[in-house]
């Protein structure tokens, strides 16, 4: 049977089993809209702007590990996209984007709302299509899918001129997928493995240092086993946050520019750094030649052409982390039967001894205030009182810094963040995302207010489509982070960061029909919170907090993670930052 | 990268990619975008209408080939990428020079070319237009040669490369022919071949 394209695609997301899609009607995807108006069994999120769409779609992927699914129309809005299409690319999320095209015959004649869409989009993509007949529709729908989610997971964009989706034409669904060009490698190398076993089982000073990729394959349970059973201490990055509990006895928590203490000293004296699904990220690093120095570097990765990209690797294990983790696990019980020297068993005990040691020098800590309210104690009490079982999504900057320091995760797939790309108004849109992929769960939204306003439109949605997100800001009245950044490194020349209480986002929340609660005082902090919880609606929790307040420990970008500022600055250090700077 | 840095040095890459539009570009913008510098890039249909090859020449110490190499693989529509550079290989370019012909250099030019097995291709009252193919060095050559004549324009191609023996795609390899080679012209020892 006969259908229009716009019809094809809407059967073809059907078919991948897409249930949700997040979108924004124009010119040129009207027949889509069309076919949309009596299709059943695909929701529709109306976002406000088309930014909005992409991070939704993400959060929609990150929790639920399926592809996010958005649609706009042509030129600005495809333009619109690219900001979220980036974001997706740099932390491996799963989406395939679709946009509207000028029809065929006008393509390359600057016609209304026409942008070279593939073109803008191929830096930022996994892969592209431009859909040039109707019979391909179904087979680059089923590419573009599989691209997303196979391999290093990533965004796919889908570009659909206005008359392929007019014109009726058979729907062509290839039941298997075939790329000859595109093959993954999903399992280890055994050879590699067993030598990887062999050097943790031997190892004095181990530490695992664990990436996204631990999400994104699904291989938290995997990981803990291999921790317990090894009794190797875990560091996550910002991306790994959830993959490993933060308050597991070998938990070292997060590590690089914001990391712990402990987790920065640990991997600097560590004589074997098991890199598992992440990719030695500047932020991680730091100063390259001394990250790491004494140790051998195991990285597991699917993507080969993160291993040895900025950091020479020993023993580089391509292929999923979940496959890996599951045959390394098997090859270090056989590792195991050996009994250990018992110079290696007394060395993993000093060890353990060793990081008590510096987590009890340089805990996470601030001090208390009476009456300013801190932000890492918001922070704090919104871990204790949803006791890690929230979907907690943050915008950047600080607050970021905060809630990835101070929430104790419990489970993978329920922290979303802009990792790689740091993009600003990434909060709330995704939070809708998250809601939409998990209606009657509780989702957090911990925003800045400089992040918050970057896509506070989409409070509309939130309200329209009943998602009921809560979204925390931490108000320092200002640019946080570049605000720290001035007064640590720029000798406290502050320039363009004061977003002086404007707007009134108990006000703003009710301009768009949510639900606004603000709080100045510590001692009503677990109040507000208490209340935001309780209240079904949408609602903006506005938290007046200190503004002087920095995120610490901090490693000056280009430094070496041992030189950690772990308090506010005295003059000395100052200059040694502003020595050791060499970019942001 | 952290260390042992390798001597930077030309590498001569060749990728198999899909037969597409836009794979040109993904391949540029991927030099492009990561800081690489191409040197020369060549494309053509081989046997298999579906399937391009490039000849790509780039600079680089061992770890950024490395990158070079992971990064092109990565591009979903590359089918097979290999550095040539260490393997037996063929590298031939093609020139097309066209050289002020004052009458006192005619002469000079045409035993020149003659040299180097160049074909005279176009002829005006004021110039010669040469063609050439070979190896960089017996280009580079030919250039120098050529150069105090006053060379007008020069167009080159860029490099091809192909691996010899049973690496190359070519199912029958075609029994090498009788013919001379130019590296058995005793006048041309040290440029061709």
């Amino acid at each position: 049977m006969r259908h229009s394209g716009a019809r094809i695609v809407l059967e073809c997301l059907k078919r991948e089993g897409v249930d949700t899609i997040f979108g924004l009607p124009g010119g040129a995807v009207l027949p889509i809209y069309d076919a949309l108006y009596d299709f059943e069994g695909l929701r529709h999120i109306l976002v406000r702007q088309e930014a909005a769409a992409g991070h939704a779609a993400e959060g929609y992927a990150r929790t639920t590990g399926k592809v996010g699914v958005c649609l706009v129309t042509s030129g600005p809005a495809a333009t619109n996209l690219v900001t979220a299409l980036q974001d997706a690319m740099m932390d491996s999320i799963p989406i395939v984007a679709f946009t509207g095209q000028v029809p065929t015959h006008l393509i390359g004649n600057d016609a209304f709302q026409e942008a070279d869409n593939v073109g803008i989009t191929r830096p930022c993509t996994k892969h592209n299509f431009l859909v040039k007949d109707g019979k391909d529709l179904g087979p680059t729908i089923r590419e573009a899918f599989h691209l997303a989610k196979t391999g290093r997971p990533g965004p796919v964009h889908v570009d659909l001129p206005k008359d392929i989706l007019v014109k009726e034409t058979d729907l062509v669904w290839p039941e298997k997928v075939h790329m000859r060009s595109y093959n993954p490698t999903y399992d280890g190398h055994p050879g590699q493995i067993k030598k990887a076993a062999r050097l943790i089982a031997r190892a004095r000073k181990p530490v695992f240092y664990v990436g996204g990729g631990v999400i994104s394959s699904d291989a938290a349970a995997e990981l803990r086993q291999l921790a317990e059973l090894t009794q190797v201490p875990v560091t996550t990055t910002l991306m790994g946050l959830g993959a490993f509990p933060s308050a597991h006895p070998l938990s070292i928590e997060m590590l690089g520019m914001h990391g712990t203490y402990y987790a920065n000293m640990a991997v600097h004296h560590s004589d074997v750094l098991v890199a598992i699904g992440a990719r030695f990220d500047d932020r991680v690093t730091g100063k390259v030649d001394m990250f790491a120095p004494h140790a051998e570097i195991v990285h597991i990765d699917i993507d080969p052409s993160s291993i040895s990209k900025n950091i020479k690797v020993d023993i580089p294990i391509v292929g999923d982390c979940r496959r890996v983790l599951k045959a390394l696990l098997a090859a270090v019980r056989e590792e195991l039967k050996e009994e250990m020297p018992s110079a290696v068993r007394e060395a993993r005990k000093q060890w353990a001894e060793q990081i008590v040691e510096w987590r009890e020098k340089a805990p996470l800590a601030y001090e208390w205030s009476d009456d300013v309210i801190k932000p890492q104690y918001v922070v704090q009490e919104i871990s204790n009182l949803t006791q890690g079982e929230a979907f907690i999504v943050t915008g950047v900057g600080q607050h970021q810094m905060w809630a990835a320091q101070y929430y104790k995760f419990k489970h993978p797939r329920h922290w979303c963040t802009s990792g790689g790309l740091g993009t600003m108004g990434y909060g709330l849109p995704t939070a809708m995302g998250v809601q939409a992929a998990n209606p009657g769960k509780l989702v957090i939204n911990i925003d800045g207010d400089g992040s918050f306003q970057m896509n506070s439109q989409e409070l509309a949605t939130c309200f329209t489509e009943g998602l009921p997100v809560k979204t925390v800001i931490i108000n320092n009245s200002g640019h946080g982070m570049v605000r720290q950044w001035q007064r640590i490194i720029y000798k406290e020349r502050y320039c363009a960061i004061d977003l002086p209480g404007i707007p009134d986002w108990v006000k703003l929340a009710e301009a768009y029909g949510c639900v606004g609660l603000r709080v100045t005082k510590p001692s009503e902090v677990v109040l507000a919170l208490e209340k935001m919880l309780s209240t079904p609606a949408p609602v903006i929790l506005d938290v007046c907090v200190d503004k002087d307040e920095c995120v610490f420990p901090m490693v000056p970008a280009g430094g070496a993670n041992t030189d950690m500022i772990l308090a506010l600055p005295t003059r000395e250090v100052k200059d040694k930052a502003a020595k050791s700077q060499t970019g942001f | 990268m952290q260390n042992g840095n390798s001597e930077p040095r030309k590498h001569t890459i060749s990728i198999q990619v899909e037969n597409k539009f836009g794979v040109l570009s993904r391949v540029a913008g991927l030099f492009s975008a990561r800081g690489y510098n191409i040197e020369s890039l060549s494309v053509g249909e081989t046997i298999d209408p579906t399937v391009s090859r490039m000849t790509i020449v780039v600079h680089g110490d061992e770890f950024v080939i490395e990158q070079v190499m992971k990064q092109l693989h990565k591009l979903v529509d590359v089918i097979k990428v290999s550095d040539l550079t260490d393997d037996n290989h063929v590298e031939r370019e093609l020139v097309l020079v066209r050289v002020n012909a004052e009458p006192q250099h005619r002469a000079e030019i045409l035993r020149v070319g003659d040299i180097f097995r160049a074909k005279v291709i176009d002829v005006t009252p004021v110039s010669y237009t040469l063609e050439a193919t070979g190896d960089e060095g017996k280009i580079e050559a030919m250039i120098e040669l050529l150069k105090p004549m006053g060379i007008q324009e020069l167009v080159r191609t860029g490099k091809v490369a192909i691996a010899r023996g049973p690496k190359t795609r070519a199912r029958k390899v075609v029994e090498a022919s009788k013919r001379p080679r130019v590296s058995d012209d005793p006048r041309v020892v040290g440029f061709a071949d």
